[in-house]
């Protein structure tokens, strides 16, 4: 679905001349392979180029080196670009700066419009994905009326109305409150389950990796772990090195272990934890 | 709440003129605003009155909303009247000391005040009954033609209704950087003029970087969501005219025949 072979991405800052000041490096040497129907997690402490990984599937963003593909097509191919587009849709991080419309259907709407969709059909697509979403009840509220989380939803179901192979989520729960966060997962996790989309969500917070297919962990550029949460999450002192934190009751588990209690690594949810301390009282 | 603000002044209802498409509306108000000026007898007024009372009983928009709009001309119409009572040239009626007021004053100063409260109701009404959207709406198509002329009209109608969204916003954001300002010391309401204009330098600059910002994240929204432009793009909503559009456009022509040939039949 998604490819990246030697990716390379480098920003150029300029002076006021325009010579060349310095050269940052934010995506170095990245080779992806993402399955149809995926449900894949990217995380990053700030700066570790997740978000200009993300910029590719989409083709905002052009490599500097390597190559793109999304489902077959070069995304430096201009004659695929609108394509790319439709099949690779992209919710972003500040739900206010992403919604179009005054009205919630009319934002929907937006991006069967774009695409040339006839009237009823656009109509159709809106209703379906605000209802995939659980949103229909406001399609006619303005979106200044609503809470972070419902903002986000409405930027997923603008999405979905473009009947995309493969969305990809931009840090989509960093300005959100803990309960705006679990409603945009909830959608996430539903389309990849019940609609078959491949899902690449880009995240820094832990708790929302762990129902993923497969998890990267990137740092200054690199890719620098894979594997399933499990297999992430045992490795708790490595991701302390690249700054990153694990789930609450993965770390309670490590340290518990490290104490001396017989738990395996990689506990990723409480239920999972009740379960194995069950097993060591008995 | 500043995010309950509604640009315009749109009142809430549902009758035929909200219903009306909104090319109608702005050809209606604009062929209203000419026969303001064609209309130069008495009958003509009367015709243009009772034109204005049906619209105005038909919108279901309460008088005194309309005339509400009114307070915020009123020195404006002092003024005209003020200045066409005694500097139009004339017969004299009545002279004191260097103020003379003649016949044609007097009636030229009516005429005026009459044409200026008729041009502000009647506009106000389209704003009172069309939402700022639908207006933009219309005004696209309307100006399609000017296409032709290299005129970007897609663009401006979306810059328009992108204005429209970000105001609510823009408005609370001013609102919170006023807040962090104040905190830390800053004083916007006391001081001179010029001093208070000062200090208004940093409150605009945060605003203004945190616009292009937004401004950038949304132009990569768009074209994330396949934006090219007006070009092979449909319509969600689409403007289709209804019998009842094209009646009102028929009794725009009636109204405007009307006043033409008053005009004429008196003069």
């Amino acid at each position: 679905m998604l490819r990246t072979d030697k990716l390379v991405f480098e920003y150029i800052r300029r002076d006021e001349e325009g010579n060349v000041e310095g050269i940052t490096r934010a995506v170095d040497n990245v080779n992806l392979d993402v399955k149809p129907g995926e449900f894949i997690a990217i995380l990053g402490h700030n700066g570790s180029g997740k978000s200009t990984l993300a910029k590719h599937f989409n083709a905002l963003l052009y490599p500097t080196e390597g190559e793109v593909f999304v489902d077959g097509m070069n995304t430096e191919d201009d004659s695929h670009l609108w394509d790319i587009r439709q099949e690779a849709g992209m919710v972003f991080q500040n739900p206010d700066n992403q919604i179009i419309g005054q009205v919630v259907e009319e934002d929907v709407g937006f991006g069967p419009e774009n695409m040339g969709v006839p009237t009823q059909e656009i109509w159709e697509r809106v209703e379906e994905s605000l209802k995939t979403v659980g949103m229909l009840q406001f399609r006619k509220s303005s979106p200044n009326h609503l809470s972070g989380g419902q903002k986000q939803r409405v930027s997923i179901a603008g999405v979905i109305a473009m009947h995309p192979k493969c969305i990809i989520f931009d840090e989509p729960t960093a300005m959100l409150d803990p309960n705006g966060r679990k409603e945009v997962i909830r959608a996430a996790r539903a389309l990849n389950q019940v609609e078959n989309i491949t899902i690449i969500l880009i995240t820094h917070y832990m708790e929302e990796v762990i129902y993923a297919d497969r998890v990267f962990v990137m740092d200054k550029g690199h890719v620098e772990m894979t594997g399933t949460p499990r297999e992430i999450f045992s490795q708790v002192d490595r991701l302390k090195e690249l700054r990153l934190g694990v789930p609450q009751v993965t770390l309670l588990a490590h340290e518990l272990k490290k104490a001396g209690l017989p738990l395996p690594d990689g506990v990723l949810t409480r239920e999972e934890f009740v379960e194995e301390l069950k097993k060591i009282k008995r | 709440m500043l995010r309950d603000i509604t640009l315009g002044q749109y009142y809430r209802t549902e009758s035929v003129i909200h219903s009306l498409d909104p090319r109608v509306k702005l050809v209606a108000t604009f062929a209203f605003i000419v026969s303001l000026f064609v209309a130069n007898n008495f009958i003509g007024y009367v015709i243009a009155a009772l034109f204005l009372a049906m619209v105005i009983y038909l919108s279901k928009v309460p008088p005194k909303f309309i005339f509400r709009g009114m307070k915020t001309i009123f020195f404006l119409l002092l003024l005209t009247m003020v200045f066409n009572l005694f500097l139009t040239p004339g017969t004299p009626i009545v002279s004191v000391w260097k103020f003379t007021i003649t016949q044609e004053g007097l009636k030229m100063a009516a005429m005026m005040a009459v044409r200026l409260v008729f041009l502000i109701t009647g506009s106000s009404l389209m704003t009172l009954t069309t939402t700022p959207n639908h207006l933009t709406d219309g005004l696209e198509r309307l100006l399609r033609p000017l296409r032709l002329f290299k005129v970007p009209v897609h663009e401006i109608s979306m810059m328009m209704s992108i204005a429209l969204r970000f105001i609510p916003i823009l408005m609370e954001e001013t609102d919170k950087i006023m807040k962090a300002q104040m905190a830390r010391g800053a004083d916007f309401e006391s001081g001179s003029l010029i001093k208070r204009a000062k200090s208004l330098v940093p409150l605009l600059v945060p605003l203004f970087i945190s616009a292009f910002r937004r401004a950038n994240d949304l132009a990569m929204a768009m074209e994330a969501r396949c934006y090219k432009g007006g070009d092979g793009r449909t319509k969600m909503k689409p403007l289709i005219y209804e019998k009842r559009d094209r009646l009102a456009y028929l009794v725009i022509i009636l109204y405007l025949v009307l006043i033409v040939v008053m005009g004429r039949i008196l003069f």
